[in-house]
């Protein structure tokens, strides 16, 4: 197991966003986290990736082969460096920084240079600022947009926005890959070249993958489990069938009046 | 001069460029009537009417505002579109220069030039450019260290000008009560300025935009409190007086040769400051402040400490104010608190502005431009500080990125290397 997250609760204020989650992603596994739109499924990563500190509960992670490890209320960066990485619903690069300085700051956690080495250029700053250029180089060539290394963030096509953000989550070396709605405003093509890229990623890389999907298409296709959350609450657990089959998730999408 | 982008028949566009005009001349006259037209003598009791005066403001506003208007329409519709014959040889000539830049041997020659205009400027000027010519490097200096904060780091600080001021105290101070010498001051002032950065960044550290602006402005304005109203240490708003100037062991230098002496040593501060300035920009460091400033949620989210990073960028700042600021207490001899007033932060942050954001040679300019242009200006005697806002409201109407606007860095990669990296895609599926 990958990631545990056990009895997770977020309350703002009076309103309880996220209500007791029970949630397990095993290692090489593909899981969707699935609901209306309000259902605390953004807020609920935010709480995972330290970007927020729940109000209860525990978020354990194990990379493969190590022993596993608490990282409730541990500050996100530092959780990056753990080996979680994650892009965000609403596109958020750096975006006046070049393709391939995005990158790079993904690679940042595993960087060891400091000021004195930036301002002196020893041997080993300068290696490793080559070595960085590389290994971002060969992450953007990885996700197909390497012949836009150097253009403004900003100025890419969405569909190529969305992959930078892939890539840069990529190059933080994660074992479990976090993505926030990574379909959403894609056409049918952009979404079934992300599936590719997203099976190619877990097979080539042993990369665990966590997503929030709305594109039920893609989530039907794509994951092996799938968690489905109204109102903070988890309502149904299983693989694409059962969900699919399952009159509470329907309910929850469709309103009262339908029945299954 | 004429455009022929925009689909409106010239003359029309004009006539609308002269209503508009007029109606704004019209409500300056309205505006500025009381202060123009009326004089009041209190001691006769009687009131003039200035009315041709209301003549020279309607006058002068409507072509001042036309002229703008027609500028700024230009300006919308790009400058491809409105390339008249004068603009097409500026951008032509351009082209040739920027050509010429790149082949080694004129650049090596720029380089010269540069270097001989530099050395042979306090010969050639005199004392008094020189002296102007040395409070403008020292802008420079501070305006390339708040530029780490604001240009690279994105944090709006308003209290720069207060570690300018521990710099310059720290050396009139150390050397008033144990001698400390100039040159030994240079590194105390860099590591107080530094580490007073440092600690006032630890309680902001949650802080942004707007509320660390008030924050660092109330610091600035508490420094000044503090030095003019601890009188026993720093001899409060009566200044400290007679400080050495910068001099060498054994050689005893008449005035013009110490500002000449000063102007040099201002002169290599710069070269230095350069040199630092972009060895961090362009390493490990200046992306973490950059990415930092563009987005800090994603920049956490990528692995980046951004407690370390903010602190990091704050002391790096607050090191070359300090340093500055002991040059200037050993330039001008005599500081007290009146030196350092947030009007000195505020000129500080204009030249980072106005320069360009996280540009080196935008910085370097924009503070050449602020502290020569009101400088050259005294001619104008009561109209110099009215001229001088009018050039920086111009500025930053038609170039609001700055002067010399940052470009990042292009990285080149092999071939060969593109082609191991390559390996690892899958060219099956390109974006």
């Amino acid at each position: 197991m990958v990631l545990d997250v056990r009895g997770l609760t977020m309350d703002f204020g009076g309103l309880r966003a996220v209500d007791h989650v029970d949630l397990q992603v095993n290692e090489g596994e593909i899981v969707a986290l699935i609901g209306p739109n309000g259902a605390g499924k953004t807020t609920f990563f935010n709480c995972v990736t330290g970007m927020y500190v729940p109000t209860a509960g525990t978020v354990t992670i194990a990379r493969p082969g190590t022993d596993a490890r608490q990282i409730t209320r541990m500050r996100p960066h530092l959780i990056t460096a753990q080996g979680l990485a994650r892009t965000f619903q609403n596109i958020r690069l750096f975006s006046e920084m070049t393709v391939l300085e995005n990158v790079m700051i993904g690679r940042d956690c595993r960087l060891s240079a400091g000021i004195l080495g930036a301002i002196v250029r020893n041997r080993k700053t300068v290696a490793e600022e080559k070595q960085v250029v590389l290994d971002s180089y060969a992450m953007l060539e990885m996700v197909g947009i390497g012949r836009w290394a150097n253009e403004t963030a900003k100025n890419l096509p969405y569909g190529a926005q969305r992959r930078l953000e892939i890539a840069r989550a990529l190059a933080t070396e994660p074992f479990l890959l976090l993505l926030d709605e990574p379909a959403a405003g894609m056409n049918p093509q952009e979404t079934r070249d992300l599936v590719a890229l997203i099976r190619r990623l877990r097979t080539d890389h042993h990369l665990s993958i966590f997503l929030i999907e709305h594109d039920m298409s893609l989530v039907m296709t794509l994951s092996e489990r799938i968690y489905v959350m109204d109102y903070g609450k988890l309502i149904a657990v299983g693989d694409p069938g059962e969900v699919r089959r399952d009159p509470s998730v329907i309910k929850a999408y469709l309103g009262e009046d339908v029945s299954a | 001069m004429s455009s022929q982008a925009t689909t409106q028949p010239q003359p029309r566009r004009y006539l609308a460029y002269a209503r508009r005009s007029l109606l704004v001349s019209i409500w300056f006259a309205i505006l500025t009537f009381p202060i123009i037209v009326i004089r009041a003598n209190t001691i006769t009791g009687t009131i003039t009417w200035r009315w041709h005066n209301i003549g020279w403001i309607v006058g002068g506003t409507f072509v001042g505002s036309w002229i703008w208007r027609y500028f700024l329409e230009r300006k919308r519709a790009g400058a491809a579109a409105t390339m008249g014959p004068l603009r097409q040889r500026l951008a032509a000539s351009r082209a040739i220069v920027a050509q010429a830049v790149r082949r080694p041997a004129v650049a090596r020659g720029g380089i010269a030039a540069l270097l001989l205009l530099v050395v042979a400027f306090p010969f050639v000027g005199g004392m008094y450019q020189t002296n102007i010519m040395t409070t403008a490097l020292l802008y420079v200096v501070l305006g390339l260290g708040l530029n780490i904060i604001i240009g690279l780091g994105g944090m709006l600080h308003i209290g720069y000008i207060a570690f300018y001021a521990l710099g310059a105290y720290s050396y009139a101070l150390l050397n008033f009560h144990f001698g400390l010498n100039f040159w030994l001051a240079l590194p105390v002032g860099a590591l107080v300025g530094g580490l007073f950065s440092l600690a006032i960044g630890i309680p902001v550290l949650r802080l942004r935009g707007d509320y660390l602006a008030i924050v660092t402005l109330a610091f600035a304005e508490i420094t000044r409190l503090v030095l003019e109203n601890w009188s026993s240490l720093t001899f409060g708003t009566a200044g400290i007086r007679n400080i050495p100037r910068p001099a060498i062991a054994g050689i005893r230098l008449t005035l013009p040769q110490t500002t000449t002496f000063v102007y040099f040593i201002m002169i290599l501060m710069v070269a230095l400051t350069i040199f630092v300035v972009n060895r961090l920009e362009n390493s490990r460091i200046g992306r973490q402040f950059v990415a930092m400033k563009e987005d800090f949620i994603a920049c956490q989210a990528m692995g980046v400490n951004i407690a370390r990073t903010k602190l990091a960028a704050l002391g790096l700042g607050g090191m070359w104010a300090g340093l500055a600021g002991v040059v200037f207490a050993a330039r001008t001899t005599f500081i007290n608190p009146a030196s350092f007033t947030v009007w000195e932060s505020i000129i500080v942050l204009c030249t980072v502005v106005l320069g360009g954001m996280g540009s080196i040679p935008g910085v370097i300019t924009g503070a050449l431009v602020l502290i020569l242009v009101p400088e050259y200006l005294r001619a104008f005697a009561q109209f110099r500080m009215l001229l001088f806002g009018a050039v920086l409201v111009t500025m930053m109407v038609f170039r609001p990125g700055g002067l010399i606007q940052k470009r990042r860095r292009a990285y080149t990669i092999s071939a060969q290397e593109k082609q191991v990296a390559g390996e690892i895609g899958d060219p099956g599926i390109q974006g």
